[in-house]
């Protein structure tokens, strides 16, 4: 009698063992698979999610002044070669230092595509070109783009540039082609490879810009963004905006 | 009123053949002129990335609100039922399909990839205004051309005054979509704005009755045909009552924009020539107000318009107002900075944020956007009068006027 009490413990207390395993798993598991899902290398074959919205940080108190290494980065990264026609050539990032009229105060900070998400550029667009990823990238499908510039007309950040002439050096995963339009992609080919990441952000040395996914409440950027105000250039227009700005 | 005769012109005439070789070599250089922008791309003109549209869309803008205002003249008669406009109706519908075609040509030619056309026609965002006016203009070439065959078919005839007055409606939607290019762009400070629409179609009143007078003198003086004082005395009224309006629509634009603070500063660059708006403050008092609004009115309304002359320069100078109206709407439009760090001064920046940048046109966009744009225009109306029963015999008074009493009997 005693023996088999002795099992029937023993067999309660492994179940009650295994239970608490599994469901220590059943909690744990699915964060680590969802967490491996967004970093990992999205297969080619696999259609682009809502589930993930990329966005950016950017710190104006970190960002030093006469600092351009974002700008150097990115536009070596995608082939994006300067022609020393400033009026005409492509633009994908830039640093724009400014004054406030009323105090003085001064900073600087990149400006880029900032990936809204109710785009105008994709609202204008005759042919569907200029469309948004489901994970929030506004691209242009270069292959349709006819180059009637009406989303440069229709973006109020300037973040769109309009191939004026002849490109060389093109990176293989950054295609481009004279008459038609592009702008920042959020280094897609990197995002896309599982990086988590972009070449501006990785250039930076001063931790000013932070990437990652805005709907992941445990990602760096989704924390900072909850912790710290932050503000969105031209917020009165609600475009909801993939990128957002500190002190600034 | 007698009835009308329409006939062809003979085309036979050395100067006939003469006035198409002029036309067609304009046209010609006009499309080397896109050829050469299109082989070593926009850098060779004026157009930059802040200056995205150039001259080639102020004219092919111009050219297609005065297509639908063209038009205009046959809806008097159509939808308003005036029987004086009546021998006028297929010349104007004539113009009004040879105009949009000319200023779709220089829209399409100035395209980064114009070789893509075929792009445009199959990929649709319905969501964009560019794809609605693809519709509109579509629809407008087919209205009118069934518009204008109704008015010549007498067994369709009967059919002529619902084709009018569809094609009316169909013109209104179709400028105000143009209007709506500019109306319904939230991110720069001069657009953005209702009034766009109705004040596009007060311009296309204006831009398609000052070419129709124009064509219609020189048709006439050119081919020896009787043009009687009553059609040019109603037309003429006409255009000076319509300059009138769009100086109302631009008067009440101006002075929304100075109530509110938001804008002081495109007001001051368009009005004033503040930071660097100095071209295009000159442009609008000089060209589009006093030369090409106040001048044409008060000639218009004076007695100097009982000679031919001074209608025909009226008319030139209302259709350089429209082009001077449409270059500080587009250009200036665009060369106000956007508004994208609202209380703050741009210190310095690697896009030339904050800045309004100095446009220049350069030779091939006045080319592609004169040359091609008027060129094929005028070159279908030449070709279209010569081939089909577009102009009247005589527009002598006592075929056109209603109220004609002959002289020898008052």
């Amino acid at each position: 009698m005693a023996a088999s009490k002795e099992m029937t413990d023993q067999s309660r207390r492994s179940f009650v063992k295994q239970t608490a395993a599994g469901a220590a798993a059943m909690s744990v598991v699915p964060g680590v698979i969802l967490y491996d899902v967004a970093r990992a290398a999205r297969d080619p074959g696999d259609a682009v999610t809502d589930r993930t919205r990329w966005g950016m940080l950017i710190d104006a108190n970190k960002c030093v002044d006469g600092c351009t290494d974002c700008v150097t980065a990115c536009h070596e990264e995608n082939g994006v070669h300067q022609l020393g026609r400033p009026a005409t050539d492509a633009q994908w990032i830039r640093k724009v230092h400014l004054r406030d009229k009323q105090t003085g105060r001064e900073y600087g900070i990149p400006v880029m595509c900032q990936h809204c998400e109710h785009p105008p550029c994709v609202d204008v667009c005759p042919t569907g070109s200029s469309f948004k990823r489901a994970d929030g990238i506004v691209l242009v499908d270069k292959h349709i783009c006819i180059g009637c510039r009406y989303c440069m007309m229709a973006c109020p950040y300037k973040a769109r540039s309009f191939i004026h002439e002849d490109v060389t050096g093109q990176a293989v995963h950054a295609p481009r082609g004279k008459g038609t339009v592009e702008s920042c992609t959020f280094c897609i080919h990197k995002v896309d490879a599982g990086e988590g990441t972009t070449a501006c952000v990785q250039a930076c040395q001063h931790d000013a810009l932070v990437f990652g996914d805005l709907n992941d409440p445990d990602s760096r950027i989704s924390r900072e963004l909850a912790k710290y105000p932050s503000r969105q250039l031209r917020a009165d227009l609600r475009l909801n905006l993939g990128v957002r700005y500190r002190n600034i | 009123m007698k009835p009308v005769n329409f006939t062809q012109i003979e085309g036979k005439s050395f100067g006939y053949w003469a006035l198409l070789g002029v036309l067609g070599a304009i046209t010609l250089t006009g499309f080397v002129a896109a050829m050469y922008m299109e082989h070593h791309g926009h850098y060779v003109t004026g157009m930059t990335n802040q200056i995205v549209w150039g001259m080639p869309h102020v004219f092919a803008v111009y050219l297609i609100i005065a297509a639908s205002g063209a038009l205009n003249i046959a809806s008097i008669a159509s939808v308003f039922g005036k029987a004086a406009y009546e021998p006028l109706a297929p010349l104007s519908a004539l113009l009004a399909i040879a105009l949009l075609t000319g200023g779709l040509v220089v829209l399409i030619l100035d395209l980064g990839r114009p070789d893509r056309l075929i792009i445009a026609m199959t990929y649709w965002n319905l969501k964009s205004i560019f794809a609605w006016n693809q519709l509109l203009y579509n629809g407008f070439f087919v209205i009118v051309i069934l518009y204008i065959w109704f008015m010549m078919e007498k067994r369709m005839r009967k059919y002529s005054k619902v084709a009018g007055m569809i094609a009316f409606i169909w013109r209104l939607i179709l400028t105000t979509g143009t209007g709506s290019i500019f109306g319904f762009l939230v991110a720069r400070q001069s657009y953005d704005a209702a009034i766009m629409a109705p004040m596009f179609i007060m311009m296309s009143f204006v831009a398609g009755l000052a070419i129709y007078i124009l064509v219609l003198m020189i048709a006439y003086s050119w081919t020896g045909r009787e043009l009687g004082d009553s059609v040019l005395r109603r037309l003429k009224n006409l255009l000076a009552v319509f300059i009138s309006a769009v100086l109302y629509f631009v008067l009440v634009y101006h002075l929304t924009n100075l109530y509110a603070a938001e804008h002081h500063g495109i007001e001051a660059f368009i009005l004033l020539g503040k930071n660097g708006g100095s071209q295009y403050s000159s442009i609008f008092w000089g060209l589009q107000i006093l030369i090409g609004s106040v001048v044409p009115t008060i000639i218009l309304f004076s007695s100097l318009s009982s000679q031919r002359l001074m209608i025909g320069i009226a008319s030139a100078l209302a259709v350089l107002g429209g082009l001077a109206q449409m270059y500080v709407i587009i250009i200036g439009g665009q060369a106000y900075p956007l508004d994208i760090f609202p209380g703050m001064e741009i210190v310095n920046s690697g896009f030339m944020d904050g800045m309004s940048v100095a446009y220049s046109t350069s030779l091939p966009e006045i080319i592609l956007g004169a040359g091609m744009g008027f060129g094929v225009a005028l070159i279908m109306v030449v070709i279209g009068i010569s081939v089909l029963r577009f102009l009247p015999q005589s527009l002598a008074d006592e075929i056109v006027d209603p109220h004609y009493v002959a002289k020898a009997s008052s």
